[in-house]
C-alpha cells in the first residue's frame, strides 16, 4: 500500500483518536484512550491491513501507555497506536489477541511486568516471570524500579 | 474400562532441559497416537530483565548490553537500538560507518544461517551436513574476529557510527576469504538442496500457511518461507542497504524445506552484499561525536538472521533511556508452532520446532587472537598448552600415571 493510500485510510478512523502525530514520513503515532484501542487495532490489522509487530507497555508520566506497533512493509512505515490507561489503581485494557493471535504472548508479558489486566485475553497465564516471583509485584512499574 | 471420551491424552514433554538445545524451552505436546494434537510452549527460563537493566545504563553503554540479548544476533540487536536512538537524535552516521554496519550484519547472517543448516542436519540425523556447515562457518567467524576483535558479541556499533573501522589494507584479504567461503558454501547449498533424503524429510513438513504467518505476525525466513516477501533491509532501509544490489528471497510452500531454501539462498545474497560493500566502502571517518540525546521516542528495526528485530526507545532528555522495549524475532516466530506443529507426526516435530531457528548460543573457540600483544595461538599451540597444563597438574598432584595392576582386573 502506497503512503498516500495508507494516510487516507488512517484518516477514516480519526473519530476514535485523540490525535495523529506524524514524527516523520515513516513514523506515525495514533493517540487514543484505552477503550478505543481494540477497535483501532482491529481496523489496522484487518481492514487496512497492516502487519502486527509488538506491544510496548510503559509506566509513563501521567498514565500507563500501551503502544501497539504495526508495520506497512511496502513503505517501511511504523504505525503506532498509543493508548492511554489513566486508571492507576486497577489498570486494564481489552485484549487484541482474539483477532491478532500473534499478540497473545506480548499481552501476557505486559500483564506480568506492568500488572495491567488484559480483559478477555484467551490465556492470561504468566509468561516471563518465574513461578516463585511474588504476586502483585510488577518489575517495570515506577515504584518497583525505584 | 474407560471409554475413549474419559481417557487421558498422553502428553510428551520436551524440555526444559534438553540434550539437543542449549537454551531452555519447554514444549508439551498432546498426542493422539503419533500425531500431535496440541502444543503448549513455556518460555523464560533464561529471563535476565535486559529491558529493565537498559534503563539503568547510559545511551552509549546500552549497545554492549543488547549485543548480549542473543549470542548469535549480537550485531542486529545493537543496530536496531542505534537506529532508534539516531532517529530520536535526528543524526546520521557517516557513510563509511553505514557500510561497515552492513558488512558486520551480513557476516552475522552467513554464520547464523550456516549454524542453522548444521543444526537442521543434526536434528534429522544427517550429521554430515552438520559437519560441513559448521566447518564452513568457522572462517566467517574468523573474519568477524579480525574486524571487531570478537567472534560473537562484536560491540562494534555505537551511536553516531562504529567503534572499529575496517582498515583499507584488510579489504583485499577479506575479499579473498569471501571467495573461499563462497566456493565452499555454494557446494554445500547445492548438495543440501539436491539431496533426495533431505527432500523426503523436509518437503511438506511443518507447513505454516500464509494466513497463519500473518495472524501470528511472524518475520524473517519464517515469513519468507510462507510467501511473504518482507525484509526490513529492503522495506525500511537502514545502514547502506538502500545503495546495494541484492534480492529478497521468498518461497511459496511454507514447509521446512522452503525455510531452508530461503536461508541457504540468503547466504549467497549476503556474500554478494558484503563484496559490493567492501568494494564501494567510502572514504572518511567511521563515527561522529554525539553529545546528547534529546527527549523523544524512536522505533529502530534491523533484519536479524531470524527476522525483524524491533527496538522502541524513549528518552526524556537525560542520559539514559526511560523505556527500552526489545522484540526479538523468535518472540513472534515461536508461537507459530501452534499452527505448524498440530497434525504433524511426532517424528517431524523436532525439525519443525527447529525450522524457525529459535536461538542457540555458540561461544566455543579454537583460535585465540590477542590483538594487543599480537600473539596468535593456533590449534596446535592450544593443544601444546593443554598438554603442558595436564603435565603440570600431574606433577602437582604427584600423579605417576596409570598402572594396570592398580585396576584390580579379575
Amino acid at each position: 500500500m502506497k503512503q498516500q493510500e495508507l494516510e487516507n485510510k488512517l484518516e477514516q478512523i480519526k473519530d476514535k483518536l485523540i490525535g495523529i502525530e506524524k514524527k516523520s514520513d515513516t513514523r506515525i503515532y495514533l493517540d487514543c484512550e484505552s477503550e478505543n484501542a481494540p477497535d483501532v487495532c482491529r481496523y489496522l490489522f484487518e481492514d487496512v491491513p497492516l502487519r502486527f509487530v509488538i506491544v510496548t507497555g510503559i509506566d509513563a508520566e501521567h498514565a500507563f501507555e500501551m503502544l501497539y506497533h504495526f508495520s506497512n512493509d511496502e513503505t517501511g512505515t511504523v504505525v503506532t497506536v498509543k493508548a492511554f490507561i489513566r486508571e492507576r489503581e486497577n489498570p486494564s485494557i481489552e485484549s487484541v489477541a482474539p483477532f491478532i493471535p500473534g499478540a497473545e504472548w506480548i499481552e501476557r508479558e505486559v500483564h506480568d511486568i506492568l500488572g495491567i489486566d488484559i480483559k478477555n485475553h484467551p490465556n492470561l497465564k504468566r509468561l516471563i516471570l518465574a513461578d516463585d516471583w511474588p504476586e502483585g509485584v510488577y518489575p517495570l512499574r515506577k515504584e518497583v524500579k525505584q | 474400562m474407560k471409554t475413549t471420551k474419559e481417557m487421558h491424552k498422553p502428553i510428551l514433554a520436551v524440555g526444559p532441559f534438553h540434550p539437543l538445545q542449549e537454551e531452555m524451552e519447554f514444549y508439551q505436546l498432546t498426542l493422539d497416537g503419533e500425531t500431535v494434537t496440541d502444543i503448549d510452549v513455556r518460555i523464560s527460563y533464561n529471563h535476565r530483565g535486559i529491558e529493565g537493566v537498559s534503563e539503568t545504563l547510559q545511551f552509549d553503554q546500552v549497545p554492549f548490553l543488547v549485543s548480549r540479548v542473543c549470542g548469535i544476533c549480537s550485531a542486529s540487536h545493537p543496530l536496531a537500538y542505534i537506529n532508534a536512538v539516531e532517529e530520536i537524535a535526528g543524526i546520521t552516521a557517516p557513510e563509511r560507518a553505514q557500510y561497515v554496519r552492513v558488512i558486520i550484519n551480513e557476516l552475522e547472517r552467513i554464520h547464523s544461517h550456516l549454524l542453522w543448516v548444521g543444526l537442521g542436519g543434526h536434528f534429522i540425523g544427517y550429521d554430515t551436513v552438520f559437519m560441513w556447515a559448521w566447518k564452513y562457518r568457522e572462517p566467517v567467524l574468523d573474519i568477524l574476529e579480525e574486524i571487531t576483535g570478537n567472534r560473537n558479541n562484536y560491540g562494534n556499533v555505537k551511536v553516531g557510527g562504529c567503534r572499529e573501522d575496517i582498515p583499507d589494507e584488510q579489504i583485499h584479504k577479506i575479499l579473498k576469504d569471501l571467495d573461499d567461503i563462497e566456493k565452499n558454501t555454494d557446494l554445500l547449498i547445492k548438495a543440501v538442496l539436491d539431496d533426495p533424503i533431505i527432500h523426503a524429510r523436509l518437503k511438506g513438513v511443518g507447513i505454516l500457511t500464509k494466513k497463519d504467518a500473518i495472524d501470528y505476525a511472524v518475520t524473517g525466513p519464517t515469513a519468507r518461507g510462507s510467501d511473504i516477501a518482507i525484509d526490513v533491509r529492503a522495506d525500511d532501509p537502514y545502514a547502506a542497504y538502500g545503495d546495494l544490489d541484492w534480492n529478497v528471497i521468498s518461497q511459496p510452500e511454507g514447509d521446512v524445506f522452503a525455510k531452508a531454501v530461503v536461508r541457504l539462498l540468503e547466504v549467497q545474497e549476503a556474500i554478494k552484499i558484503i563484496r559490493q560493500a567492501l568494494k564501494k566502502l567510502p572514504k572518511g571517518p567511521v563515527a561522529i561525536e554525539v553529545k546528547e540525546i534529546p527527549a523523544g521516542e524512536g522505533c529502530g528495526r534491523a533484519e536479524a538472521p531470524r527476522g525483524e528485530t524491533f527496538h522502541y526507545v524513549r528518552s526524556d532528555g537525560g542520559n539514559r533511556p526511560v523505556r527500552h522495549k526489545i522484540r526479538a524475532p523468535s518472540f513472534v516466530n515461536v508461537p507459530s508452532f501452534k499452527a505448524s506443529c498440530i497434525g504433524e507426526d511426532i517424528a517431524d516435530v523436532t525439525i519443525t520446532l527447529a525450522a524457525v531457528d529459535p536461538c542457540y548460543s555458540c561461544t566455543e573457540r579454537l583460535a585465540v587472537v590477542d590483538s594487543h600483544s599480537h600473539i596468535t595461538h593456533t590449534y596446535e599451540d592450544l593443544m601444546q598448552l593443554s598438554r603442558r597444563k595436564t603435565e603440570r597438574i600431574k606433577k602437582e598432584l604427584g600423579y605417576t600415571g596409570l598402572k594396570m595392576e592398580d585396576l584390580h582386573i579379575g
